[in-house]
């Protein structure tokens, strides 16, 4: 059973952006889709050592704002080169205006 | 003051070599950059997609080339080919290297297939592996003139000024990119290519090298079969006879400044330009803007510029003035090597990155 941590409240992130979550010495991205939902990855892309915060989200999709390399956010599947390596992502919940995202 | 983290003198700029193994070690590769400070909202502004300007823009590349391909062979063998043949050229042989970049980065199109279908195009026209460039290029970005990690880097030093300017019609740069194609098409790869193409993706380079070099073959085929010239003057050789305004622009970009720093304001240079090199360069003259921020797509470039130029260096005001102040720096790297440009920042900016090139900085002029 992942431990839910607290990320943010729903209205931090505005719909089709991202924002850095640290936590506990790891660092995290977390997502508000289009749709509405929310979602987790790890915070740095898997091809060179940035953070993903400062990249573009289209539609499902999170560019890395270095090489352009793209991740489907949703599964982290790594969709354009440079990135060749899936990006791990984090079970979400939301409650009461709250972003939760689990951790093991 | 720091220690100068390099000799003076000598540098290795190969991929293997110690240079490389240094700069790894005291941290220049894979580093963290300076980056001007923009809000949020104002970036992903920026940043957004669309379709429409690259359209219009690839309309219109589509129509030069196909009128001055059309003009070359209706006015071929008088001298009435001759304008029709420039216009061609400098679009095969100078804006491709624009496109092969803006849709290598799939910014100038949102349309992920506007912009590999342009991509290969523009690689096949620029004589560059589409796979290897792809990846050579992400090194460029991460380690933007680091001796040992980058492999664009055109001035090394010190600089051999007559070998660079004879490309101003690029035969060494078209013929070197020839032989690397056919040997790549023979299946062989280099250990700097090894160090940054994933060897995932070898096949991949190998498979487009051979398709290049297939195309060539029938050009040459269809040149001796009907004993002319012109299969060459429309595929293979506008690389040659109309790359000058790509390396008159391309060597602006980073020519005379610093090496092995972190901050591209000290080694990137924003050149301002006319419309027309403007459009066949697809405003990469706002180079400082572009590598600080490389998900910005071109036609942005002139907004992202007046959003930060309070933290830039003074643009240089022509093309003309840059080769001024590059030419300038050239000879200085003659007899100093260690020598480079470094302008002086207005007083709205935050100070330049120093940790890594104290040595240099107090050798530089301004």
């Amino acid at each position: 059973m992942p431990q839910w941590i607290r990320a943010c409240a729903t209205d931090d992130i505005n719909p089709e952006d991202l924002i850095r979550f640290d936590h506990d010495g790891d660092t995290y991205a977390i997502y508000h889709a289009p749709d509405g939902r929310f979602y987790a990855t790890a915070g740095r892309c898997t091809h060179e050592d940035v953070h993903l915060c400062d990249g573009l989200v289209m539609g499902h999709l999170i560019e890395c704002p270095k090489h352009n390399g793209q991740f489907d956010y949703r599964t982290g599947e790594a969709k354009r080169s440079p990135v060749c390596i899936n990006l791990k992502t984090f079970p979400v919940k939301v409650e009461a205006g709250e972003v939760f995202i689990g951790l093991n | 003051m720091t220690a100068a983290p390099f000799p003076v003198g000598q540098r290795d700029y190969s991929l293997v070599g110690p240079d490389s193994r240094r700069a790894v070690e005291i941290g220049l590769a894979s580093a963290e950059w300076y980056h001007s400070d923009v809000p949020r909202a104002v970036m992903k502004d920026l940043m957004k997609r669309t379709d429409g300007p690259a359209i219009r823009d690839t309309v219109l590349w589509f129509a030069l080339l196909i009128g001055g391909a059309w003009g070359g062979i209706y006015f071929w063998g008088t001298w009435a080919c001759v304008p029709f043949l420039l216009v061609y050229s400098v679009i095969y042989g100078s804006s491709c290297d624009s496109r092969w970049h803006e849709c290598g980065h799939g910014t100038a199109f949102r349309t992920p297939w506007m912009n590999d279908v342009i991509y290969q195009i523009a690689s096949f026209m620029v004589m560059r592996n589409p796979v290897t460039w792809r990846w050579s290029h992400a090194r460029h970005h991460t380690d933007t003139y680091i001796v040992g990690r980058d492999a664009e880097i055109a001035w090394m030093r010190p600089p051999k000024t007559l070998t660079n300017f004879l490309a101003l019609f690029d035969v060494i740069g078209a013929t070197r990119s020839l032989f690397i194609l056919a040997r790549n098409a023979t299946g062989r790869l280099t250990p700097d290519e090894k160090d940054f193409v994933p060897e995932s993706e070898w096949g991949k380079l190998v498979l487009a090298a051979r398709i290049h070099m297939a195309i060539y073959a029938a050009t040459v085929a269809v040149a001796l079969a009907t004993w002319s010239w012109l299969p060459l003057m429309l595929v293979g050789l506008p690389r040659i006879y109309g790359s000058w305004h790509m390396v008159m622009c391309g060597h602006l970009q980073h020519a005379g400044l610093a090496e092995n720093v972190l901050d591209h304001r000290l080694n990137t240079r924003t050149v301002y330009m006319n419309p027309i090199s403007r459009y066949i360069y697809w405003n990469m003259n706002y180079h400082i803007e572009h590598h600080m921020f490389p998900m910005v797509p071109y036609h942005a470039l002139p907004r992202l510029h007046e959003v930060i130029k309070a933290d830039l260096p003074p643009p240089n005001l022509s093309i003309l003035d840059g080769y001024r102040e590059v030419f300038a720096s050239l000879r200085r790297q003659k007899t100093d090597p260690e020598y480079f440009f470094r302008k002086t920042l207005p007083p709205s900016a935050k100070p330049y990155r120093e940790e890594f090139h104290t040595l240099n900085i107090a050798r530089s002029g301004t």
